[in-house]
C-alpha cells in the first residue's frame, strides 16, 4: 500500500500516560476507600423518657445493666466480667419464664443500661456491642429454628418477624454524674 | 544515510504504547468512581474502638461526622490542652454548637433525605462518656435520632 510507504509524523502519545498517572495518583492520595462500620442505634425522642418508670411495676422484666467510672460492671446488682454479658442477656432474654427472676418473655424484656460520665468510650462500646451481640444471636438462633437460615439471609418480611419476636429494646438512663 | 535505511527496512515494529494511557485512564476513572474525597483534616486523635457486632454505613452522602478525641499532635495539646475536644467539619467546636451543625448539615440535603440523615459518632477509645453523653442529648433535642457509633471491625 501507498500509505505503509509514506512516513506521516504521528503525534507522541508517550507523555499522556504520565499525565493520566498524575491524575490517577492524585485522585489516590486524595480520596478514602474505608467503609466506615460502626453499631447503630436510635435515640428517644426527648419526651418518652417517662415510659420506662411505667414499666418498672414489673421489675423482672428490667435487666439491670450499670457500668460506673472504674469501667466495672454491674449487672442485676452483682459484678460481672464483660465477657459473661453476652450470655447473661441471653439467659434473661430467652428465659420465657421459668426464672422467676428472669424476664417473662423476650417481647417485654427491657435491658436497662446506665452508665457514669467516667466510664471509657472503649468500655461502653465493648458493652453496647455484647448486648447487640446477645440479640443478634438469640435471632439467628430463632431464624435458624424457623426457616433454617441465618437471619441476615432472610427476606424482609421474615427479618421483621424475626425482629418482633425479639424487638431490640435497649434503654439508655441518664448517666451518673461522676 | 545508513541509518535512515535500516528504519525503513525493519519489519519488527516497537510495541505500541498508545494503548497505555486507556488503560490508566480506566484505572482512574475505577479510582474516581469508588472512592470519596477527604473531607476534613483531623485535629483530634482518632482511635476507634472494637467491636464485632458492626453494620455497614449505607450511604456516605447522608452521614455527618462528629469527632471526639483530644487534640492531636503536641502544638495543639499545648495549645488546648488534653481535654477531649469535638470536631466539627474543619473546627473545634463546643457541645453547644452541635444543633446548629445538624441544622446545616440538612440543609445541604434534599428535603426527603432528611429523614434518612445519619450521624457518625467517631470517638476516640480514651474518650470519656460525659462529652459522649452530653452530644447524644443535643442531638436528640436537634431531632437527629438516627446514630452510630463509628468502630472498626475486629479482628478474632
Amino acid at each position: 500500500m501507498a500509505r505503509s510507504n509514506r512516513s506521516v509524523p504521528e503525534i507522541n502519545a508517550g507523555s499522556m500516560a504520565d499525565i493520566a498517572f498524575l491524575l490517577l495518583i492524585f485522585f489516590l492520595v486524595t480520596t478514602t476507600m474505608d467503609v466506615d462500620t460502626g453499631i447503630a442505634r436510635k435515640l428517644p425522642v426527648l419526651d418518652e423518657e417517662q415510659e420506662i418508670e411505667d414499666m418498672q411495676g414489673n421489675d423482672r422484666n428490667i435487666y439491670e445493666v450499670y457500668v460506673n467510672a472504674k469501667d466495672a460492671l454491674l449487672v442485676e446488682e452483682e459484678e460481672m466480667n464483660v465477657n459473661d454479658l453476652r450470655s447473661g442477656a441471653k439467659e434473661f432474654l430467652n428465659n420465657n419464664g421459668k426464672n422467676p427472676k428472669l424476664s417473662d418473655n423476650p417481647e417485654k424484656a427491657i435491658i436497662s443500661l446506665q452508665n457514669s460520665r467516667g466510664t471509657s468510650y472503649e468500655m461502653y462500646i465493648a458493652v453496647q456491642n455484647e448486648l447487640t451481640a446477645a440479640y443478634n444471636e438469640l435471632r439467628d438462633e430463632a431464624a435458624l429454628r424457623k426457616y433454617s437460615l441465618n437471619y441476615t439471609e432472610l427476606p424482609k418480611d421474615k427479618k421483621r418477624e424475626i425482629r418482633k419476636m425479639y424487638p431490640m429494646k435497649i434503654s439508655e438512663a441518664e448517666p451518673f454524674k461522676q | 544515510m545508513s541509518k535512515f535505511k535500516k528504519n525503513k527496512k525493519s519489519k519488527l515494529a516497537p510495541i505500541s504504547t498508545a494503548s497505555l494511557p486507556d488503560i490508566v485512564f480506566m484505572l482512574l476513572f475505577f479510582f474516581m468512581v469508588t472512592t470519596v474525597m477527604r473531607e476534613t483534616e483531623m485535629l483530634v486523635e482518632n482511635i476507634l474502638p472494637q467491636a464485632t457486632e458492626v453494620k455497614k454505613l449505607e450511604r456516605k452522602s447522608l452521614v455527618s461526622y462528629i469527632y471526639i478525641g483530644s487534640p492531636k499532635g503536641n502544638n495543639r495539646k499545648s495549645k488546648y490542652g488534653k481535654e477531649a475536644k469535638i470536631q466539627l467539619n474543619d473546627a473545634y467546636a463546643r457541645v453547644a454548637d452541635i444543633q446548629a451543625f445538624i441544622i446545616a448539615e440538612r440543609e445541604t440535603r434534599a428535603e426527603e433525605e432528611v429523614p434518612l440523615l445519619t450521624t457518625s459518632i467517631k470517638a476516640d477509645v480514651n474518650v470519656k462518656m460525659g462529652i459522649v453523653s452530653d452530644i447524644k442529648q443535643e442531638l436528640r433535642k436537634a431531632q437527629a435520632y438516627k446514630i452510630n457509633y463509628s468502630t472498626r471491625k475486629e479482628i478474632k
